[in-house]
């Protein structure tokens, strides 16, 4: 079930953006700050209702859908990360089983399925406060795996990570994708977005400024025209790294 | 202690303290010698009117700070402290200074118009953008006491301006917050508006629970904003309307009741209704139970003196774990 913007438009942040997302795919959004990364982010999740244009799961708008159906079909992760009581993490995870209504059972099944998927077993008791950076990453988006979304969005996940959490966070988006989720993430890392993604789209002032596989969609031409930076692809593969200057 | 037992553990302290409360005051009642005609006119006319309305302005107001809490995600939040109920006392005094008070549900209705009032007001802040829960939750305090402080200098200002001795008795005494000489009419008034104003907080639990995340995961997650709000401004102002309109003010049972109740139960604001609204219940009997008992000169403690002077410290007690992140 592709998830598809058509003609999107946000007055003053967003400008007739056209993408068509497909499951199992990796998508990177990238973009400069202001781009308006996160606000198709919040469009594509249904959460703001573009001024023009709309954006279609399957075969319908998401805006005839109901909040309930949209939130079952589509798992988002926001940027901050709040949580706001000091639940513990098997709490936090069981938030995400709200939408479905399912009974006690089938919720504990999903529950536990999050947790053993993020590795989140043995901190099932621990309260989210006492969490470091990773765990309580980790934590997030096992909430968002416990609804068993068949879109994942997440803004700006890796943010807040060192090297190896980002490496392994990214490994289970990964893995969330070869199942068949399509998974969306903001990132700001281009190499990560490079070595990772399966399909780049750039932000530029409101508009997609590149779409497509990521080393068309970041090639060197783009990023001098997007960031205004000079800079060149090293290594290859997998691995490349980006060379300022 | 099993989380699941909490409920029926308060439930049970309940059952039992409330007949022994009933025993208790000027005159202390032998439950094995309830003789002369006094002990039934003091129990049926006096006492369990008192001791019912107790338990229904306890619970309220607990399951009211609950909910405001989960919905404010702020720990500090409470009907009296946020402006709720003392925007619910303006609305009553309002009544009594202007005389409609004369008139049978006047007194009721602007307790809860005024208490309503004040929870669109916090709903209203508390949609606006928000930096950082720690900003959050200071900035969001600090309207709400605001709020709080503008209801009171209103209130002030109708007594000051009082038309005629009577009304400013009246108002005075009835601002302090007591349970004192209340009859079942009160109880008659207070008990249907408290229950409905229950299962509407009841109702909100899940969405309470979801914005647990923040308002964008929770609209996520099916969230209808608009609904809650309606759901919140409607069971609060129903709640701490009938409370105030029956008792007057008595602040930080709402702030009190969930913190003390919340270590217990896995701290979803959902899991936290049901035992606030009982221990809330369990805290107006004895608290009001205690103020009977206590031999004090020219009568006897008002009950909402009495929670004002055990919450304050509370509060500031919160307010240094806060600071320390253990809130």
């Amino acid at each position: 079930m592709d998830l598809v913007a058509d003609a999107v438009t946000m007055v003053g942040r967003l400008r007739d953006v056209r993408v068509g997302l497909s499951p199992g795919r990796l998508t990177a959004i990238c973009g400069p700050n202001g781009a308006g990364k996160s606000t198709l982010l919040s469009a594509l999740a249904g959460l703001e209702e573009p001024d023009g244009g709309h954006v279609s799961l399957g075969q319908h708008r998401l805006a005839e859908l109901t909040a309930r159906e949209r939130a079952i079909a589509i798992g988002y992760l926001p940027q901050a990360g709040e949580v706001a009581w000091n639940v513990t993490v098997e709490t936090l995870v069981r938030l995400g089983r709200l939408p479905h209504r399912t009974p006690m059972r089938i919720d504990a099944a999903a529950t536990m399925a999050a947790l053993q998927a993020l590795d989140l077993t043995g901190l099932a008791g621990r309260e989210v406060g006492t969490l470091s950076g990773g765990e309580r990453a980790r934590a997030l988006l096992a909430r968002v795996l416990a609804g068993q979304p068949r879109w994942i969005l997440a803004d700006e996940p890796l943010a807040a990570l060192d090297l190896a959490h980002q490496q392994a966070l990214l490994a289970h988006f990964r893995r969330l994708a070869g199942q068949g989720v399509g998974v969306v993430v903001v990132l700001h890392d281009l190499a990560l977005a490079m070595n990772h993604a399966d399909h780049v789209i750039v932000l530029d002032r409101g508009t997609v400024a590149a779409n497509g596989a990521p080393h068309l969609a970041l090639a060197e031409g783009v990023l001098a025209g997007v960031w205004g930076v000079k800079a060149r692809w090293v290594g290859d593969g997998r691995s490349r790294a980006l060379a300022i200057g | 202690m099993n989380r699941a037992a909490l409920p029926l553990v308060l439930g049970g302290l309940l059952l039992v303290l409330f007949p022994l409360c009933l025993l208790a005051g000027q005159v202390w009642i032998n439950p094995f010698d309830p003789a002369g005609a006094n002990a039934t006119v003091i129990l049926a006319q006096l006492r369990l009117p008192r001791a019912v309305l107790a338990v229904i302005v306890g619970a309220g107001l607990g399951a009211a700070g609950a909910a405001m809490q989960g919905y404010l995600r702020n720990p500090l939040a409470d009907p009296g402290l946020f402006g709720v109920a003392p925007l619910a006392a303006l609305g009553a005094v309002l009544s009594l200074f202007t005389g409609f008070a004369v008139q049978p549900f006047a007194l009721p209705a602007m307790a809860l118009a005024g208490a309503a009032g004040g929870m669109v007001l916090l709903a209203l802040i508390a949609s606006g953008p928000r930096t950082g829960l720690a900003g959050g939750v200071a900035l969001f305090t600090l309207a709400g006491m605001m709020l709080s402080s503008l209801a009171g200098a209103l209130t002030s200002l109708a007594i000051s301006l009082a038309p005629n001795p009577f009304a400013l008795t009246e108002i005075v005494t009835w601002l302090m917050g007591a349970l004192t000489d209340r009859s079942w009419h009160d109880v008659a008034l207070a008990a249907p508006l408290t229950a409905l104003g229950l299962v509407l907080l009841w109702r909100a639990g899940p969405a309470l629970d979801a914005l647990t995340l923040g308002e964008l995961a929770a609209r996520s997650m099916g969230l209808d904003p608009v609904a809650l709000r309606g759901l919140m401004v409607v069971g609060v102002g129903l709640v701490v309307g009938a409370g105030v309109s029956a008792a007057g003010v008595i602040g930080f049972v709402g702030l009190m009741v969930p913190h003390i109740v919340r270590p217990f139960t896995d701290r979803r604001p959902s899991s936290l209704l049901l035992p606030s609204a009982l221990a809330g219940a369990l805290l107006l009997l004895l608290a009001d139970s205690l103020c009977r008992c206590l031999p004090l000169a020219g009568g006897e403690l008002r009950l909402g003196i009495a929670l004002s002077l055990l919450g304050a410290p509370f509060f500031l007690h919160l307010l240094l774990r806060l600071r320390r992140g253990l809130a």
